[in-house]
């Protein structure tokens, strides 16, 4: 084979590559535009009149879900199954945040932590890698260090809407996260970096579980709960 | 090295049985949904690294052993008879293929992309002895099938030491694909090789080699610069490198032709070897 045709050979190949990386880029884009939507939906939930409003704004953010999901059926189209991860960088970050967005709308309907069965559910996804397009193991667990930054700013707004107990059960929650994450090996790539932020999210919920003891307001709402 | 991994694996199962431990004693959190849901990820994240691990010593191995086939190669030009290096470099490049076996089947059931960072640069220091190879035998350029040719592994040959689990999978042949961009930039780094072979080859009064590197390093370069742009980012860095080989393969053509009129053979010979000695400190690059 001549080396001209070689390299005409090899220019079809990485045509072909370019044009697969668009369209993927193109669906990845939409599912963007569709995951801040929800995380508008979601953010009303910091404002002061947004706290009674929980299940509503999570019912609907559930529905938002299932435009995520034909969109990432889409994308599956768009390329062969087993390669992957030869283009997962282009939605890796997206599916991170999706991944976010649907743990905090589980923590906010059952102040629980989302499993990945349960994440690969709702955006209409596999957990083995053997079955088809997957949530990658690191992915889900960035998407919930996303969470926990989040839920270290909605227990400051809830003691500010007046909910002092709710700072409670968070600083519990992502006490049992940061003990969870301990647990793992990391090695220095972007998911350790992302965990090293989680002792500053723990420290904030700290001090305001702090705040809110030395005054006796936890104590009050105990009291409150109690009966 | 598998004694060294099973104790830091051992180790980490320790520690996070004392965290066990110690989460009891304290409080009812480690019997949790939460933190079982962690231990599983962490199991399947140290799986993950450490074949990465693995494979990136693999990788290492595959480029010295490269390195050194293609230091091999090079003397090509002083040796009286090629047969005799050419076999060396054979062997050598057979035992780069039992390690790129070795690669093959820790990525047997994975999706190769996930750990191509590992090996990327050891297939490509393969590529290149290979083609390098390729092209002292037969003065043309290795075809991406005739690589991967080669690296076509059946189950039967040369692995008494995995005798068992690979028997029990049948027939069945184990093969590994280098990719085309790995292949492009493995070429890439040929041509550099290429240039240093010319440069001496002229040191050693050998005339007509340099005009065939010319040839096939100018269709090379229009190859190249027919891929340009449309090609990965790594492919149009080298591209600048290749365009400097080129250049001084072409003017060391050029001097050739223009002084070959006018001094006799054997006068040539010692222009060379200081010009090639002048060239040498520039081609760290390459």
């Amino acid at each position: 084979m001549s080396v001209t045709e070689m390299f005409s050979n090899i220019q079809v190949f990485l045509c072909a590559d370019q044009d697969i990386r668009e369209d993927i880029r193109k669906v990845v884009q939409t599912l963007e535009q569709t995951a801040r939507e929800i995380l508008t939906v979601l953010q009303s939930v910091h404002q002061p009149s947004g706290f009674k409003e929980i299940p509503s704004k999570c019912l609907r953010a559930r529905e938002l879900f299932c435009i995520i999901r034909d969109h990432i059926g889409d994308l599956k189209t768009k390329f062969p199954v087993e390669q992957y991860y030869r283009f997962h960088e282009h939605w890796r970050f997206v599916l991170q945040r999706v991944t976010f967005l649907a743990a905090f709308v589980v923590y906010l309907e059952s102040e629980s932590l989302v499993t990945r069965e349960e994440v690969a559910q709702i955006l209409g996804i596999e957990v083995d890698r053997e079955k088809g397009f997957h949530l990658d193991v690191e992915d889900y667990l960035a998407g919930v260090l996303i969470m926990a930054s989040e839920l270290s700013r909605l227990a400051v707004n809830s003691v500010t809407a007046g909910d002092y107990s709710r700072p409670l059960r968070i600083s519990n929650f992502i006490n049992e996260l940061d003990s969870g994450f301990r647990l793992l090996n990391l090695k220095n790539d972007p998911l350790r970096k992302r965990y090293d932020g989680l002792k500053y999210d723990v420290k904030k919920i700290e001090e305001v579980v702090y705040d809110l003891s030395i005054r006796g307001l936890t104590k009050e709402q105990e009291a409150v709960t109690d009966k | 090295m598998n004694a060294k991994d099973g104790g830091s694996r051992k180790r980490k199962q320790d520690s996070a049985q004392s965290q066990k431990t110690e989460g009891h004693e304290s409080d009812d959190i480690s019997s949790c949904p939460l933190i079982s849901a962690f231990k599983t990820f962490q199991l399947e994240l140290d799986t993950k690294h450490d074949k990465y691990e693995r494979l990136v010593k693999i990788s290492r191995d595959i480029t010295i052993e490269s390195k050194r086939t293609i230091f091999l190669l090079h003397r090509v030009t002083s040796v009286p008879s090629t047969e005799e290096l050419l076999t060396e470099s054979e062997v050598k490049l057979d035992g780069v293929r039992q390690k790129i076996r070795q690669v093959a089947e820790e990525l047997r059931g994975e999706d190769l992309y996930q750990f191509h960072r590992a090996f990327t640069l050891g297939i490509q220091e393969y590529v290149e002895a290979v083609s390098f190879q390729h092209f002292i035998k037969h003065r043309s350029l290795i075809s991406l099938e005739e690589v991967n040719c080669r690296l076509v592994f059946l189950n039967g040959d040369k692995s008494e030491e995995k005798g068992i689990p690979s028997e029990k999978q049948g027939p069945q042949a184990l093969t590994f694909q280098v990719t085309p961009t790995d292949y492009l930039l493995g070429v890439a780094d040929l041509t550099g090789e290429l240039m240093r072979m010319c440069i001496s080859s002229v040191g050693n009064g050998d005339i007509d080699t340099p005009f065939q590197v010319g040839q096939f390093l100018r269709q090379i370069h229009d190859g190249f610069s027919y891929i340009g742009n449309t090609g990965p980012y790594e492919v149009s860095k080298k591209l600048h490198t290749l365009k400097q080989s080129l250049g001084k393969v072409e003017d060391a053509c050029y001097t050739l032709r223009v002084r070959g009129s006018e001094m006799p053979k054997h006068m040539l010979a010692d222009v060379f070897s200081s010009r090639a000695a002048l060239l040498d400190p520039e081609d760290g690059v390459a």
